[in-house]
């Protein structure tokens, strides 16, 4: 194995336990509704798995796991993929 | 610190497009000059722990909850501009899929949790190592300050563009974003803190890899 697919599968684990988060408002939705300027906020246009929850399951707990998985799966992939295009030749044109 | 779409008025959205465009360009060409292969499952790996980890939300006062933003990580580990580029990834793919951050204020998000979070994370971070040393209690102790910095830096970011949009008085909005990120900096301090430590533990050469 190598290290990386140990430390994906803590990415994994973390989305796992994701249902345990606080529900609360985050900072910024805290001050917005203190502020009285929370109504201001518009809803996306469309929703693909909005809030992080999977469409489609009745139980919120597994629609949750579900929107981690697919989120760190798809951010592993994107961001390896973009890095791969983008970095430097050098190496390989000199050797 | 998600800015959903509303917040912010044209003038900002328009300002906050251009100036991260123009940042996550700058990222690119850096990228490309810098980084390695063996930087790539790195980033890979920085992506996803920091879109879970962002699901995580935990409590701090008066019911109002924190999340990590997970740019001074990157920065620390791998340098700024490879940070923007990781957190542009995470906030795209939570603002075009999940719903979590406008499509609009994406410019802002972009410029508050990528740009000046990954920046003044680094640039604490090196000013604190030079202060304490390079060491592993250095690094750590600097990791620690670079990334309660970022969030409380990130938050005056924020403040800034939702007064200059008319949402609320930078008198009032500015004050009320430094106070609860004062606080939720200390759940990021200490998530970057064990993030980095293990790094240290398990594999302290991707710590060495170069900064891009």
């Amino acid at each position: 194995m190598k290290w990386w697919h140990i430390a994906l599968i803590v990415c994994l684990l973390v989305a796992v336990i994701s249902p345990l988060a606080s529900s609360s408002p985050d900072g910024l939705e805290r001050v917005a509704e203190d502020e009285g300027f929370l109504a201001q906020a518009e809803d996306s246009p469309y929703q693909v798995i909005a809030d992080y929850v999977f469409p489609g399951i009745e139980n919120e707990v597994v629609a949750t796991i579900l929107a981690g998985l697919i989120g760190t799966l798809i951010l592993f992939g994107i961001a390896c993929g973009i890095a791969w295009l983008v970095k430097s030749r050098r190496e390989e044109r000199a050797g | 610190m998600h800015i959903p779409d509303g917040f912010l008025n044209v003038a900002t959205v328009a300002a906050t497009y251009v100036v991260s465009t123009g940042g996550v360009s700058y990222a690119v060409k850096e990228a490309n000059k810098k980084l390695k292969e063996k930087h790539v499952p790195l980033m890979g790996v920085l992506a996803a722990f920091i879109f879970a980890a962002q699901m995580l939300n935990f409590p701090i006062v008066g019911g109002t909850s924190g999340h990590l933003i997970g740019a001074a990580l990157a920065a620390i580990l791998l340098g700024p501009w490879a940070a923007v580029l990781i957190m542009s990834c995470v906030l795209i793919a939570q603002s075009l899929i999940f719903q979590d951050g406008g499509l609009l204020a994406l410019g802002a998000n972009i410029f508050n949790m990528g740009i000046i979070a990954s920046f003044s994370a680094y640039f604490i971070y090196r000013l604190a190592t030079s202060v304490l040393g390079d060491g592993k209690r250095g690094r750590l102790i600097a990791g620690f300050i670079g990334a309660w910095g970022s969030v409380v830096v990130a938050s005056v970011a924020c403040a800034i563009e939702l007064a200059l949009s008319g949402a609320s008085p930078l008198a009032v909005v500015l004050p009320a974003m430094i106070g609860l990120h004062a606080i939720i900096g200390i759940g990021e301090a200490l998530i970057t803190g064990a993030a980095l430590s293990l790094v240290l533990a398990a594999r302290a050469d991707l710590w060495q890899l170069q900064k891009v």
